[in-house]
């Protein structure tokens, strides 16, 4: 680990202007991605300006009938919190099928946000990674292709979004709200996270300074049936192969609104706009998932390591929306 | 036939005792190598090459050694010169030659691990980097046969008329079955505390046997055995990694020395995949031939597998098809390629656990094939002798095992056809598998007994407690053996200051030590009653005895047997694979500590689930390491991948092993639940995977 100095943010405006004039500092939320990140030598800052006590801890409902959760919310208490349990219980869910106990207590909700690819190459300095090293090559695209991305990858990088959480928020069209040196902004989180291109180095479009402050969820009544359904090589403690998050309003046996989004498939969670255009106002039946979900992976291009990925995302699509529906075979 | 004439009355022996070493360990009391106060200590951060073949042109150690606080920078240009190198895994630099990646080029010694571990990484080395191979693979060229295969036993076996009984029989199965590479990942890291002074070098080392590890590195640093003094009285588990002496033992060794300091390394869970070994992938072609009523004629298992170029371990994977079935004609045969790899390793059940996957799971596709039940079907191929060596056994009850276990696991109601089970989306199945595992017999242990007036008996030995219950059982033996209470014993181990002991490997602790025990108290006491009276004299009394030689051991032959039982849940949309039960019941002769033996066979049992589902280095063939090399990527059975697991035990008498009875759990629980396990999951979809792990991928549709 390289040496580095450390701080303790007062408030977000302090935070922001301490990291504009340090390029090398990072903020620090629960320390469970960033720290290992230092162990390893893949992250290499020399300040750490921790904003894990600034005053975001709070979930609270918003008067359109939303939710505003504090970046430094921890996930344990986001998954506990009655509200979203009621309104949006995709959330508590994907938050539950990540990580451990004990590291859901310490993870942030900003943190996970923006915790990187546990692609192994990327995590191991003495192997060529683009995304860690620019340039240097991809070990991943002829080696280990297991947890690799079948979505949106580019020769530079294939690696996958670990994040269980940022699936949910997918799906449930959060906005991320960001302070930074110019001000506020809020940043959908269908926009929030970029695809490799050939800057795989690039995880969000947050710029150096730019402090996340908030999660915002719209109001979205039927995503009180909604559901996430992670599937893993162990029963846990184990990072996606696929996940779906998933809500579904379904009126007179049709389809009247849809929100499907994938984890395991790409280097963002990924949003199944495809799918739902094809599902809305079709009927709701095992067939029109199958459809529209082949729709969507049409566009896959899986490698021989992941080929599985793409029946197996199909499946576990077909299978989350026919439990929504109350289906059963 | 007479059977060991110093058999034991059991009394303490049997008991479900706690751990006595319990409450400190659970408090923090009982000390690990690496919390062991030491002086002063300096910390040493390994350098490792980052190539799998080469040389090293140029290392440049000059921003490391620039750091505050570094003591000294270790490369093959300053490093002290080793006495010998015949065993090239523990040569570490003396040359600027690079044999796999991952080995040690250099180390950093500092004033604390941080400093050390910044510093290693500052640490720039130029390679010649030369073409690597780490590819193990069937159709290789340069398959060699190793002279004898672990631990010394022959490589190739044949007997009987093989091709003419596969060529006439009514029912044959040709299959190649695969086990992946695994690491033994002991919770408790490979650590070394190293210290020299007048005397030679002490060593708080996290190790399977005192005495065997100063053996593997005494000569390696030019010392005479007994200058090395070696101290480890709790190990946090080694499955076998931790058996003899690795590389990180000569880097701490020589930093010590440089220094003059006492130096504390422990590995870290990345560096566990590169230098304590591992268990070698294999590639087995089973051939079995069979009547109609699958009486087997012929049965032939020949291995592939790898080790290092710069040093042979040759798996014994093929040695327990010798012994299972009673089939006339049987040919076995060990192929090895050596690749541009770490040195493989002994790891629990080695051997027999890669061993019984393929013949086991050939003997479920037989049964299939003659619409036979499989647990007749083994009891039909039951032998009367030892096949290979025609003797008998001193106990064989696999057959008491798998009607045990069938009546127990619910076998008589099961629909053998697959794929009819299914419950809530899940296929279900359940399949069987039979375990085996030698009784070893590792000779030179000895023990000490003392004893003064009104005192304890204190009874010592250099045994391990890798995590077994050691500490527990021994004072079991040598209460019943003193025919005294478990409170009267103070017990010693785990230093090279004790009395001679053989390593916590090939589960013959029990009957190596235990022996030794018995063999001591039989002295003390004839001494006491021939020459004090029966009372401990004022002066007290001490005698050692040691493991004698078993006669029986030549007339018989001596094996563990068991039957696993597995239930499989495989789920219809992803293929989820899912374990709720497992049942293990074993012939083991008597079962020294009910709770602590029961904790060996479940603890067995539980890797097996682990080795059928989940565990697996992934060698990356570009880079020429194993790609997952840390516990988010090496998947071992958690608590939610594991359902029940029971393990139970017949009454089994065997008078000729050892004066205990006993037989050896650490590694036969492993045996055989993988290809129950696999067995199940066909049952469950009618899908038959021949390589592990089971992946959910194969049976997605």
């Amino acid at each position: 680990m390289n040496p580095f100095r450390y701080e303790r943010a007062r408030d977000a405006a302090s935070a922001v202007a301490t990291l504009v004039g340090s390029p090398n500092a990072a903020f620090l939320g629960g320390g469970t991605n960033l720290v290992d990140l230092m162990k390893l030598g893949v992250a290499t800052p020399d300040l750490l300006v921790d904003v894990a006590r600034l005053r975001f801890d709070r979930v609270e409902a918003t008067p359109d009938g939303g939710v505003r959760i504090g970046a430094a919310v921890r996930n344990s208490d986001l998954a506990a919190d009655a509200t979203i349990r009621g309104r949006y219980p995709v959330l508590a869910q994907a938050l539950l099928s990540g990580a451990s106990g004990q590291l859901r207590n310490l993870a942030t909700t900003g943190g996970n946000l923006l915790q990187r690819t546990r692609c192994v190459y990327f995590q191991d300095v003495s192997t060529p990674c683009n995304k860690r090293e620019p340039g240097s090559g991809c070990s991943a695209r002829e080696g280990y292709q297991r947890y690799m991305a079948i979505l949106g990858a580019s020769p530079a990088c294939i690696a996958t979004h670990p994040s269980d959480m940022a699936v949910a928020l997918a799906a449930l069209d959060a906005v991320v709200r960001v302070q930074g040196p110019d001000g506020e902004r809020g940043i959908p989180l269908a926009e929030f996270y970029r695809l490799p291109a050939d800057e795989p180095q690039r995880d969000t479009v947050l710029g150096h300074g730019e402090l996340i402050t908030a999660v915002d969820l719209p109001a979205m009544p039927f995503a009180a049936r909604s559901r996430y359904r992670k599937v893993r090589d162990r029963a846990s403690y184990a990072f996606a192969l696929i996940s779906v998050a998933a809500a579904l309003d379904v009126a007179d046996g049709d389809v009247r609104d849809v929100r499907i989004a994938l984890g395991g498939v790409a280097h963002a969670p990924w949003r199944a706009r495809r799918a739902e255009e094809a599902l809305r106002g079709a009927p709701a039946t095992e067939a029109s998932f199958r459809r529209a979900i082949d729709a969507e992976l049409s566009a896959a291009q899986p490698l021989p390591g992941n080929a599985f990925k793409v029946p197996l995302a199909r499946n576990t699509v077909v299978s989350t929306l026919l439990d929504l529906t109350g289906e059963l075979r | 036939m007479t059977a060991v004439d110093t058999r034991l009355v059991p009394r303490a022996i049997g008991a479900p005792l706690s751990r006595l070493d319990g409450p400190d360990k659970v408090t923090g009391a009982a000390r690990y190598a690496f919390e062991q106060p030491v002086g002063e200590p300096a910390y040493l951060y390994p350098v490792q090459a980052t190539i799998a073949a080469g040389r090293i042109t140029r290392i440049d150690t000059g921003a490391a050694e620039k750091e505050p606080g570094v003591l000294a920078v270790l490369t093959h240009e300053n490093a002290p010169r080793l006495a010998s190198t015949d065993d090239a895994e523990l040569a570490i630099l003396q040359s600027d030659a690079v044999a796999y990646r991952g080995q040690f080029i250099g180390g950093v010694v500092a004033e604390t691990s941080e400093i050390a571990r910044h510093a290693a990484g500052l640490v720039r080395v130029q390679y010649e980097e030369h073409p690597h191979d780490v590819d193990l693979r069937a159709d290789r060229d340069d398959l060699y046969k190793p002279e004898k295969v672990n631990p010394g036993l022959e490589t190739d076996t044949a007997d009987g008329d093989v091709d003419g009984a596969l060529a006439s029989a009514a029912v044959t199965l040709d299959e190649t079955y695969t086990t992946a590479m695994y690491h033994n990942n002991p919770m408790e890291p490979h650590t070394t505390v190293a210290i020299w002074d007048e005397q030679g070098l002490t060593l708080y080392e996290s190790t399977q046997g005192v005495h065997a590890l100063r053996r593997s590195v005494a000569p390696v640093l030019g010392l005479d055995t007994e200058r090395v003094h070696v101290i480890c009285p709790h190990v946090g588990g080694g499955f076998g990694s931790k058996g003899y002496g690795h590389p990180h033992v000569i880097l701490a060794a020589m930093a010590a020395k440089l220094t003059g300091r006492a130096v504390k390394l422990a590995l870290t869970r990345q560096q566990m995949f590169f230098l304590v070994g591992y268990r070698t992938p294999t590639i087995q072609r089973v051939r079995l031939a069979a009547d109609r009523d699958g009486q087997l004629t012929a049965i032939v298992h020949d291995v592939i597998e790898q080790t290092s170029r710069i040093k042979e371990f040759a798996e014994q994977t093929a040695v327990s098809t010798r012994k299972m079935y009673a089939a006339p004609n049987r040919r076995t045969s060990h192929r090895l390629a050596a690749l541009d790899v770490p040195v493989p390793t002994w790891m629990r059940a080695p051997g027999e656990c890669p061993g019984m996957f393929g013949p086991e799971v050939a003997m479920d596709e037989l049964a299939v094939a003659c619409g036979l039940d499989p647990v007749e079907l083994r009891i039909r191929n039951e032998p009367a002798v030892d096949p290979e060596t025609g003797q008998p056994f001193s106990s064989r009850n696999l057959v008491a095992c798998l009607r045990e276990g069938a009546s127990r696991f619910g076998w008589a109601d099961r629909d053998p056809a697959p794929g009819t089970r299914r419950e809530q989306g899940w296929r279900i199945g359940t399949g069987v598998a039979a375990s085996t595992y030698p009784v070893h017999r590792i000779p030179g242990s000895k023990a000490t007994i003392r004893v003064e007036p009104g005192g304890r008996y204190a009874v010592l030995i250099g045994a391990a407690d890798i995590g077994t219950g050691t500490w527990t059982t021994l004072t079991q033996i040598a209460a019943d053996a003193l025919e005294v209470s478990v409170d009267d014993i103070a017990l010693q181990i785990g230093d090279t200051a004790l009395p001679m002991a053989s390593v916590a490997g090939g589960s013959s602790g029990i009957t190596c030590w235990g022996s030794a025990i018995v063999d001591a108290a039989g002295k003390l006491r004839a001494r006491l009653s021939d020459e004090y009276g029966g009372s401990v004299p004022a002066s007290g009394l001490e005698v050692t005895g040691e493991l004698p030689p078993n006669p029986d051991a030549e007339r018989f032959s001596m094996h563990s047997f068991g039957a696993q039982f597995a239930e499989v849940r495989v789920h219809e949309d992803t293929g989820e694979v899912r374990v709720p039960r497992l049942l293990g019941v074993f012939g083991v002769g008597r079962i020294i500590n009910a709770k602590t033996g029961r904790s060996q066979l479940i603890g067995g049992m539980t890797m097996g689930l682990s080795m059928a589902l989940h565990e697996h280095s992934v060698m990356d063939r570009n880079l020429g390491q194993v790609a997952n090399h840390d516990f988010a990527e090496y998947h071992i059975a958690t608590n939610a991948d594991v359902g029940s697991v029971e393990a139970i035990w017949l009454d089994e008498d065997d008078p000729y092993v050892n004066p205990m009875g006993s037989k050896g759990i650490g590694e036969l629980g492993i045996v055989g639940t993988a290809a129950a396990v696999a067995n199940a999951a066909y049952h469950a979809t009618g899908v038959r995977v021949r390589d592990l792990p089971i992946t959910l991928d194969a049976f997605l549709r």
